[in-house]
């Protein structure tokens, strides 16, 4: 057999094997992205040679699902396979870490703790979490000015990252758009290993009128940044959860903290307005 | 009936049949939070000497949550057989785990003995398997169910898609149910959890289902898991559904907290045989995980596994097509890490097919518990290897409306070639069909969800 007809005959099996999918000696699909957790990487399908592209980019469109990614055999490609492990490690990271002592000052932040010692037993320990230790207490009341009309603070809850993202955007939006409707707002702080319940505790102790804790929620893949406020009238320890007003999805993808803030302050203007808050509170 | 022992030199001595239940139980950290975990390694192997010597007798006898007080213990020890009952009341627990594992106990006897064992029998009972006992002895029994198509026959893996989305965008949910039937997902169910609870969303998204289950002729069936009463009022609008779903708990308080009782599950059930879409007879789907009943203050001060096993004697009084765990879901004050979520997941499934229930699971973790993915891979590969009725498949195996993580659309084409599984019959023909598999492998075509696309 000449050298001509050999590769003549492999020429058409390649082509004959590529027209039927069963081979593949284009090159690799890859994203140009220099991020490959960028919103912009993950809206390029990996997917090779989709039938309808078209069609594939008007459904990614449609869901924030990863689709259209395509598979290495029955498994997913590498670069899905590192942008879910990087998605995880930042949620990750958002829960175990502790928020960065500089954001909590530049905020001019003191800190108080619940009764929880680490964050295992914040993990572990919600009941723990929604108390505050004898020390928070006697701080407090030290520190901060007694029964004003609201009393913000920031907590950690699962999001450390969510605190470092917003605390310092969405803090003084609040407390300035309360000043400037003549209302007293307390003297802010961080609560570490904080649970949405010690806001009860944290009413009581001050007296508040209004309690607002602005605390980081549990991460998903797609953000690690959340933060949410809950805000109660006239809050007791024992109180049913449906007396708590919520705000949430708060962070630059969502609502962003600046806008978020002004919506926060109106919110909690109208629950003084009506004196109720939660499932009571009229819209 | 003695509830103390020596062990190592030591004497330990327990007040009740619940707190030896409690105390022999695999360590979790729901437990820990309740209050009712064994203070040491060595009381929980002593907990478990003394539940090795009670009857079985002295379990049924003895159930966690009254009688008068419940309707879960009621349904539960009304459904059992006295015949088989009494073959076996005055065996040790010790003795009935010996009998499960023995080459002498078949299917069939497991399916017999299954009839006379209360949920509280079947946990003790788990207390003394080790993780591949559990799998052995699961692996003996296969619980089949029809509602279109027949589930859990030996050799099947199957998959419920999943293709959820943040705010139910009905297009956006079809785009995720083609890229996961074009990976072979979805012979269990194509089962979508709303983010509105309402009559009409979940309405709109069974027609879609409906409507694509029927153009592309899949042999499979479809539902949507909102509240069980918002289901019903669907139904009763006309909505199209296989199934009715709802979360369930192993007492009457934490079904009661979901918001709905056995007379509420009986009337989905009359409803679906006169309006519903499927030919049955199995036609409910329930969902649980350990540590439901204490995060509802309703577990009596029971342990998680004993409450979790009373589910399952709940789920069977209704003959369910499918139950899962959800098993990592819950979060790390009650399951804490990947090891308490694997050793759940077993139990769970062992539980489940002794009740003689047909027990998928969703393999997940909350990004907030010490765990992942690769902790997913490995008890979805456990669960296939003593046969799962099912696991679940979203988009990469990330949950973008439940913000949590179980198994990719990938992984039960991976897991199915790895052990020689099948989808179901008529549902891999369908997938022959389209181009999608064959002999058991993915095509080149496969992973294209374009090819639904008109």
């Amino acid at each position: 057999m000449n050298q001509e007809l050999i590769s003549a005959i492999v020429e058409e099996v390649v082509k004959q094997l590529m027209a039927s999918g069963q081979l593949d000696i284009s090159p690799s699909k890859e994203c140009t992205c220099e991020d490959i957790t960028s919103p912009e990487c993950k809206a390029s399908p990996l997917l090779d040679k989709p039938q309808d592209p078209e069609a594939l980019e008007r459904m990614i469109k449609r869901t924030t699902a990863r689709i259209g990614v395509g598979r290495a055999g029955p498994r997913l490609k590498t670069q899905t396979l590192l942008a879910l492990r990087a998605d995880h490690a930042q949620a990750r990271d958002a829960v175990m870490k502790d928020v960065d002592p500089k954001v909590l000052e530049d905020a001019g932040l003191f800190t108080v703790q619940t009764l929880c010692q680490d964050k295992d037993a914040f993990i572990t320990r919600p009941d723990l979490g929604r108390q505050l230790s004898p020390e928070a207490v006697r701080t407090l009341k030290e520190k901060c000015i007694p029964n004003p009309d609201v009393q913000i603070y920031i907590s950690d809850g699962l999001s450390s990252t969510a605190v470092e993202a917003n605390a310092n955007k969405i803090l003084p939006v609040i407390t300035e758009a309360l000043q400037s409707k003549g209302l007293t707002v307390g003297t802010p702080f961080y609560l570490r290993f904080g649970r949405v319940g010690a806001q009860e505790h944290i009413a009581e102790t001050l007296g508040a009128k209004v309690v607002c804790v602005l605390l980081g929620e549990r991460p998903g893949l797609a953000t690690a940044e959340s933060m949410s406020a809950y805000i109660t009238y006239n809050a007791y320890v024992g109180m049913p959860e449906s007396k708590r007003t919520v705000v949430s999805n708060i962070h630059k993808n969502g609502t962003a903290a600046v806008e978020a803030g002004a919506y926060v302050a109106e919110v909690i203007a109208k629950i003084l307005e009506q004196k109720a808050s939660g499932v009571d509170l009229v819209k | 009936m003695r509830l103390s022992t020596v062990l190592a030199g030591k004497n330990f001595s327990f007040r009740s049949v619940k707190e030896v239940l409690a105390k022999a139980n695999e360590e979790k950290s729901g437990d820990i939070l309740a209050g009712i975990a064994a203070t040491s390694d060595l009381e929980r192997v002593a907990a478990k000497q003394v539940l090795s010597h009670l009857l079985v007798r002295d379990l049924r006898e003895n159930p966690v949550v009254p009688y008068e007080d419940d309707e879960v213990t009621r349904i539960n020890q009304d459904s059992i057989d006295p015949a088989v009952y009494n073959s076996i009341a005055n065996w040790t627990i010790a003795e009935l785990r010996e009998y499960i594992l023995s080459y002498d106990c078949t299917e069939d006897d497991l399916h017999r003995l299954s009839r006379g064992l209360t949920s509280e029998v079947i946990a003790g009972v788990c207390k003394l398997m080790s993780n591949l006992d559990l799998i052995y002895a699961a692996n003996k029994v296969r619980v089949t169910a029809t509602c279109n198509t027949t589930i859990g026959r030996r050799g099947c893996l199957s998959t419920r898609l999943q293709p959820n989305h943040p705010t139910d965008n009905v297009e956006g949910i079809t785009a995720s149910l083609f890229e996961g039937l074009s990976y072979g997902s979805g012979d269990a169910l194509l089962g979508l959890n709303p983010v509105n609870d309402t009559s009409a969303s979940l309405g709109e998204v069974l027609r879609r289902f409906d409507e694509v289950k029927n153009r592309f002729e899949i042999p499979t069936q479809i539902c949507v898991l909102g509240h069980i009463t918002t289901q019903i009022e669907a139904v009763e609008k006309g909505a199209p559904t296989d199934m009715i779903f709802q979360s369930i708990a192993g007492s009457q308080k934490g079904n009661s907290a979901f918001g709905f009782s056995a007379e509420t599950v009986r009337q989905a059930q009359q409803l679906l045989k006169e309006r519903g879409t499927a030919k049955g007879p199995n036609v409910m789907y329930f969902e649980t995980g350990q540590g439901s009943e204490l995060s509802s203050d309703a577990h009596y001060g029971a342990d998680q596994v004993t409450m979790e096993s009373r589910c399952y004697g709940f789920a069977r009084e209704f003959n369910p097509f499918m139950v899962n765990t959800v098993v990592g879901f819950i979060g790390p004050e009650y399951l804490y890490d990947s090891r308490q979520v694997i050793r759940a997941g077993l139990e769970d499934h062992f539980m489940a097919k002794l009740h003689g229930v047909p027990m998928g699971c969703d393999c997940c973790y909350t990004n907030h518990m010490m765990a992942d993915q690769n902790d997913i891979d490995n008890l979805s590969m456990l669960l296939a290897s003593c046969g799962v009725n099912y696991i679940l498949g979203v988009p990469t195996s990330d949950d973008v409306m439940l913000n949590y993580q179980t198994n990719a659309y990938h992984d039960a084409a991976a897991i199915r070639e790895i052990l020689g599984l099948r989808p179901i019959r008529e549902f891999e023909a369908w997938l022959e069909k389209m181009g999608i598999m064959e002999n058991g492998h993915l095509t080149a075509r496969a992973g294209d969800p374009t090819i639904f696309v008109k």
